[in-house]
């Protein structure tokens, strides 16, 4: 019989530490397959964040550089001026990435740092347990946000990240994909190994913005949460190419 | 032997950091720091290395944080308010067990202050700073010669330790020109093999990182860092002592203020005075011993510092009540002046 799948054994052999239904999971398997398709498994430097996926150098065997929270950008490109030719691979949330990190990923994209960021937004904070995110979605509840987030009451309003960076030089690759479905997982892969190949063709700062869900915090059972990110996230955050090879995409969303 | 130049502090500093092998450096602009990054931006990329202007002194720290974990020389320079922002990485870098050098060509504070030589940020460079139980090597240069030769040798103990070190001048330091003559950085090779992240090939991974949420593994890290801090501590301390032999006052300054009181030390000599000075190279390690040794003999200690008194808490210590102490200061960017500090003296020999 033909093996058509198989455990990437850049993953210990443990079991997943993330809740049922979380998108990390899928989401780091999607990474690690693309690592290992483009041979860079010993050329790998992966920047984890601080949020639920921290603790993912204990599961991912790569080298892995963990700095404080929001400053993996700056970190990365210590480590990428450093090692021009290793691959630096950043993943980030949306607490990391657009609020306590905004100054350094916007720095680090306008610099054109050739280094590939996977942002995973699931428009909450799930490692301190479920406060409001910047991408938290208007009149979405958190335990910060407990009558729903309302922009009118000084809440603000949910960050597009792509949307942001897009406009910036450095920029050559801004795309949004979810996790949510099998179709969409596959689009989310394709979007990866065009991060990975732009870095490896030193053509700069890649950005991949993955919608994905967070059933424990939403107060969600994972069904309803996938088609929480399907009705509502995408609504709001929608998805596809916002940059390619340095061009802005003109969208007609909003 | 190298060739005499004349140079301003912060360009010696940043040149012999340079020829120390740093490669990597990451700064963002604040006077009265700022021809060091200008130094590292017309040479660095020259020679080899990588310059920065970082988005803010958080980014900078953090980036010398990144390219540490590659075994880089890795370097940041700043100035008190600076300093302040990159306390959260200098802690991380105590953290993760990550050599790197930090300037601070310290200038008046609380708050933004002014751009005037300080020592106000004692506290901050040896107590701490940073959240956490940690120190780091602070090396206090008195001339532009020592700030390039304790520059070099800085690289040197952050390697060896895996720590960061901190050179804390002031803006007299940085901003003075005196002529100075490079010396052969050491050459001393340390062996990052064993930790150091990137061309993996084939080798266990690597991890570079400062949380565990395991039971009793942080408490163990923090037990290593103290045998650490212990070695640093044993091995690591400079000082100079100047006339003392004889003393009936000795003065206690570090940095600028020492220059000051060297000067008040020769006139008062020429008067008959006896007074000497204890000049601490490193303020932590401190060099209580050399001060408690001679308390012994010796019954007044003048401490004289650019601050409200910061310092003078570790003098204490070190005499532990065998001598008496006094103290002059001058804060918020203020320099003591030697008429002054001499009346002062004057009056401790007559009470």
């Amino acid at each position: 019989m033909k093996k058509v799948y198989e455990r990437n054994n850049i993953a210990f052999d443990m079991p997943s530490p993330y809740c049922p239904g979380c998108g990390h999971g899928v989401i780091h398997r999607l990474v690690i397959d693309a690592i290992k398709e483009n041979r860079q498994e010993d050329n790998t430097i992966f920047m984890a964040p601080v949020g639920c996926s921290i603790l993912s150098y204990t599961y991912l065997d790569l080298d892995v550089c963990q700095p404080a929270h929001g400053r993996t950008p700056a970190a990365a490109t210590g480590i990428k001026r450093a090692l021009p030719d290793s691959l630096v691979i950043l993943y980030q949330g949306d607490g990391d990435l657009a609020a306590i990190g905004t100054a350094e990923i916007i720095h680090a994209a306008n610099r054109g740092e050739n280094i590939t960021a996977i942002f995973v937004n699931n428009a909450i904070y799930g490692m301190t347990g479920g406060q409001m995110a910047p991408t938290t979605l208007v009149g979405q509840t958190a335990t910060t946000c407990p009558y729903g987030r309302n922009p009118k009451d000084g809440q603000g309003y949910p960050i597009r990240v792509c949307e942001l960076l897009q406009s910036l030089g450095g920029v050559t690759y801004a795309a949004r994909t979810s996790v949510h479905s099998a179709p969409n997982v596959l689009k989310t892969k394709k979007a990866i190994q065009t991060g990975i190949e732009n870095q490896m063709a030193k053509k700069g700062f890649s950005i991949i913005e993955i919608l994905s869900a967070c059933p424990v915090n939403w107060g969600m059972t994972p069904e309803k949460a996938n088609q929480f990110v399907a009705n509502e996230m995408i609504d709001y955050y929608p998805l596809g190419d916002f940059k390619k090879d340095g061009k802005i995409i003109q969208r007609s969303d909003h | 032997m190298g060739e005499k130049q004349l140079m301003k502090g912060n360009e010696a500093i940043a040149e012999a950091a340079i020829r120390a092998g740093m490669t990597c450096y990451f700064g963002y602009p604040i006077t009265p720091q700022n021809e060091i990054p200008a130094y590292m931006a017309k040479h660095l990329p020259k020679r080899g290395g990588t310059f920065i202007q970082a988005e803010s002194e958080i980014a900078a720290i953090n980036m010398v944080y990144g390219a540490a974990c590659t075994g880089a020389r890795a370097m940041t320079s700043s100035s008190s308010p600076g300093i302040s922002l990159k306390q959260e990485g200098i802690s991380y870098l105590v953290g993760a067990r990550l050599p790197a050098v930090i300037v601070n060509i310290a200038r008046g504070g609380p708050g933004l202050g002014n751009i005037a030589p300080s020592q106000a940020d004692y506290f901050q460079a040896v107590k701490g700073g940073g959240h956490g139980d940690y120190h780091m090597v602070v090396y206090t240069p008195e001339t532009v010669q020592e700030a390039a030769d304790l520059t070099m040798k800085a690289f040197d103990v952050a390697d060896e330790y895996r720590n960061p070190v901190l050179i804390l001048g002031d803006a007299i330091l940085g901003q003075m020109m005196e002529p100075l003559i490079f010396k052969e950085p050491s050459g001393r090779k340390f062996d990052k093999s064993s930790w150091i992240l990137g061309n993996r090939k084939g080798r266990k991974s690597h991890l570079i990182n400062s949380l565990s949420l395991s039971e009793g593994v942080v408490e163990q890290w923090n037990w290593e860092l103290k045998k650490k801090f212990d070695l640093m501590a044993g091995k690591e301390t400079m000082v100079e002592e100047y006339m003392t032999e004889d003393a009936d006052v000795i003065f206690v300054a570090y940095g600028t203020s020492a220059r000051i009181c060297r000067s008040v030390v020769n006139q008062a000599r020429k008067q008959g005075i006896r007074t000497g000075l204890i000049r601490p190279i490193t303020v932590w390690p401190f060099p209580s011993e050399t001060i408690a040794g001679r308390a012994k003999k010796t019954k007044h200690f003048f401490v004289v510092e650019m601050s409200l008194g910061q310092m003078i808490e570790d003098v204490r210590l070190a005499v532990l009540g065998n001598a008496t102490i006094h103290f002059h200061g001058r804060p918020g960017g203020g320099v003591p002046a030697e008429p002054d500090i001499m009346k002062q003296l004057k009056e401790i020999l007559q009470s």
